[in-house]
């Protein structure tokens, strides 16, 4: 008799979404001055969340202003030890409220709640918490005896991690003593206004943190405004390109952390179990909606069989449906735009004579879905071996030897992450000097931590964000 | 019944053939396979689920003694438990087996006649597995023809940890013949192997020798069973089975006190071996208290609230 395991949905009740929400400026939610108001919908049911604002080019002045002003009479005069309270008062505030923040992304982003509460929130109290320890030390970072700041920051979020990827751009940016304006995804603005709320509740100075809703257009005001010192983005590559334009010749500084195509390479020698896990999480956590996935199995040919075996194996007991599960390792695609990109480069893999092969399981009728694909026989001339799906989408290559195997990895226009599995540490070392990507994971994928800086080459980006080196984009050296 | 399919036969024709069919095997990674388990301990089994992962753990229970102190009563005890683990609730499974020490096998056959429930003796020197292998054999040998349908073996760690691997085989083997109708359980003591690599070889290698299961621990060696060293186990009896061998059952043992612990376990074989391997026929636990947490948690589940722990009978 099989073991089926009954339902085990964290309570919604926990989490007050209002029917409508104005923007977090100067250190109040206001209502928009030229704004327009959009839904935000629930991409598991399609169900209406909310009503948020579409912040327009005046919202986006008062905001700036708001930063400005908060900048110049109140954050950077504090000294380091007071900005570093109100830090470490924010990350208390995330730990304390962090059953309500995850279950707020799993509603607003389709991503289970296991990994909204073991990854993303853990995650995104543990970077205010390491950089509120920075706030004091500065003048023994490396940048000089007295860094300066650079005044306000506008940062552009994406929706993959909705929160992770505020408290990766806000801390380093408050704890330097700058200000900032932050604009959420259009899709996943639900937890940002969560941390507005935070932030009056940490008595943080009105106008440090300012919060404008909206989609592309907002976002394109946001960082053309002439007012900022600072602009970070973190998001898709063709985005990246426009905003480094838009910059150009400005005096503003830019950081971007942008698209990836990572290789996984597996060598015949590698743990296979843990390869296979390594893999799964690789490329199917949070659907696949990861900049740093691992979306390129390089396998050597002489184990690709049994190492392709296990992995469908083990793809078949990934338990798909209702983000809120506690038990659920797949969630919903976060948009129907998501959905139709994924489900066009999907058709394209097999057009031009992939093989595809997804698990066999239930899609929901309501929502946005997609079932863990593979696809093999895939060669570096196929689209789905170049760019990047942005979904729960795995292309196989296989490789003959070590050489080929860096070479392959190599060949994309991205270089944000690369993955090695091998039992030999030599080759190890050997694999990351050679891969052209900021991170390289040994024998293990997806793992994160706020001291370690993160980043691309190449298409991927620019500048670091997290660690001792996530400070310099936010210091005037 | 052959032991090993033709695909295998070939893997123990000598030391050498056999030490690189070992060192040939995947490497385990400790972090990951670590992390993995972790993992799975965090699934969440509510409601109607728990309700059948708890009948099914009584199921798999084999109900233990194995102290110095064991005598005739305390094993008569312990099998009118194993009958009837909760004597006020006729709907509460009996339990897989009693499992106590080779001389009181005639004990325990004469208290569990006609239950169904399996009489379980260790033998081969155990808990350390230090004696002459003529002597391991007698006791194998004395403990079925009391009628002990299940034997429970150590392996010897100190010819694995020396490499002897060929001998640790061929005692399974010998044991595995002297065993005659009656089931071979082969402990291999994973606390003194250390690494999973090691506990990936052992497996194999009962296995190879004819296990019908393999178990984790004797007891009284800290650490006893982890929920990583299951899953490596597990994996090792999936690949055994998938290279053309038999099925072989897994038994985990030592440290399970808490029915939560017990789920655990019930998930990581779910999730990585499936429903083949979810039955008494190829599961167990070796516990002694884990029995009354899982009836305590049966009747909660049962009632909405804890009895009181003196509703359920300590042996």
């Amino acid at each position: 008799m099989p073991f089926e395991y009954a339902p085990a949905p964290e309570s919604r009740s926990i989490v007050d979404i209002a029917p409508s929400y104005g923007l977090f400026i100067g250190g109040e939610m206001v209502d928009p001055v030229d704004g327009t108001p959009f839904k935000t919908v629930n991409p598991a049911t399609e169900e209406v969340l909310s009503e948020v604002v579409a912040a327009g080019p005046r919202d986006i002045d008062r905001a700036v202003d708001a930063a400005r002003t908060a900048y110049a009479q109140v954050w950077s005069r504090l000294p380091g030890r007071e900005r570093g309270k109100y830090l470490y008062r924010l990350a208390r505030l995330i730990q304390e409220r962090a059953r309500e923040l995850a279950v707020l992304e799993s509603i607003d982003n389709g991503k289970p709640i296991r990994e909204s509460r073991d990854v993303d929130l853990p995650l995104a109290a543990a970077h205010f918490f390491y950089y509120a320890g920075w706030a004091d030390k500065l003048a023994y970072a490396g940048f000089g005896p007295a860094p300066r700041p650079l005044g306000v920051a506008g940062q552009v979020i994406p929706w993959n991690f909705p929160l992770l990827m505020l408290a990766w751009k806000v801390a380093p940016a408050l704890a330097t003593g700058n200000t900032v304006v932050l604009k959420p995804a259009e899709t996943t603005p639900l937890t940002a206004l969560a941390f507005a709320e935070i932030c009056q509740q940490a008595e943080l100075p009105p106008g440090v943190v300012n919060i404008v809703t909206g989609a592309g257009d907002t976002g394109r005001t946001l960082v053309e405004h002439p007012g900022l010192d600072k602009v970070a983005f973190t998001g898709s590559t063709e985005v990246g390109r426009q905003i480094a334009r838009s910059v150009a010749g400005s005096s503003k500084k830019l950081t971007l952390e942008l698209g990836g195509k990572a290789a996984n390479i597996v060598f015949d020698d590698a743990p296979l179990d843990q390869a296979v896990e390594g893999i799964v999480n690789g490329i199917f956590f949070n659907q696949g909606h990861v900049c740093c996935a691992g979306s390129r199995l390089l396998v050597q040919e002489s184990v690709a069989g049994e190492v392709l075996d296990r992995l469908k194996r083990r793809l078949q007991t990934l338990r798909l449906g209702d983000p809120l599960d506690k038990n659920t390792d797949i969630g919903a695609i976060n948009s129907a735009e998501q959905l139709e990109r994924i489900r066009t480069l999907s058709e394209v893999g097999e057009q031009e004579g992939a093989e595809r092969w997804s698990v066999d399981c239930p899609l929901p009728d309501r929502g946005y879905w997609f079932p863990p694909t593979v696809f093999t026989g895939v060669s570096q001339a196929h689209r789905i071996a170049r760019v990047e799906i942005f979904g729960p989408v795995l292309s196989v290559l296989t490789f003959r030897t070590p050489d080929e195997a860096i070479a392959k990895a190599n060949n994309t226009p991205y270089g944000l992450s690369a993955g090695v599995w091998t039992d030999k540490g030599s080759r190890i070392l050997w694999a990351a000097q050679r891969l052209r990507a900021g991170v390289v994971w040994a024998n293990t994928s997806n793992r994160f931590d706020p001291t370690s800086p993160f980043g691309g080459y190449k298409q991927s980006g620019f500048g670091r964000e997290g660690g001792r080196h996530g400070l310099e984009a936010y210091l005037d050296v | 019944m052959a032991l090993t399919a033709p695909p295998l036969a070939d893997v123990t024709a000598s030391a050498d053939t056999l030490r690189r069919f070992l060192r040939g095997l995947p490497p385990v990674d400790q972090v990951g396979a670590e992390a993995r388990a972790a993992a799975l301990a965090t699934r969440s089994i509510k409601t109607t689920a728990k309700a059948f992962a708890l009948d099914l753990a009584v199921r798999m229970v084999d109900l233990t003694t194995l102290e110095g102190q064991d005598t005739p009563g305390k094993v008569r005890a312990l099998c009118a438990k194993a009958r009837r683990p909760d004597p006020m609730d006729p709907s509460c499974p009996a339990v897989a087996a009693v499992c106590v020490y080779g001389d009181l096998v005639p004990v325990a056959v004469e208290a569990l006649r006609g239950s169904g429930v399996r009489v379980a003796a260790v033998a081969t020197a155990f808990p350390s597995g230090r004696a002459p292998r003529e002597v391991k054999l007698a006791e194998v040998r004395d403990a079925v023809a009391a009628g002990a349908d299940e034997i429970d073996m150590v392996i010897d760690r100190g010819a694995f940890l020396a490499g002897r691997y060929l001998d640790v085989h061929d005692e399974v083997a010998a044991v595995r013949e002297a065993c005659g109708h009656a089931h071979l359980k082969v402990i291999l003591e994973t606390g003194e192997l250390a690494t999973y690599d090691n506990v990936r070889r052992a497996s194999w290698l009962a296995m190879l020798g004819g296990a019908d299961f393999i178990k984790t621990s004797t007891g009284k060696v800290t650490p006893a069973s982890t929920l990583p060293v299951a899953l490596v186990m597990l994996e090792a009896a999936r690949d055994f089975r998938a290279a053309g061998g038999r099925q072989v059952g897994v038994k985990v043992a030592g440290g399970i006190r808490s029915a939560k612990d017990a789920i655990r376990y019930l998930v990581v074989v779910n999730e990585t071996v499936g429903d083949d391997w979810l039955t008494p026929d190829w599961f167990r636990f070796g516990a002694s208290s884990l029995l009354n947490d899982l009836l305590m948690q049966r009747r909660k589940l049962a009632t909405g609230h804890y009895a009181d722990p003196d509703e359920f009978t300590i042996d």
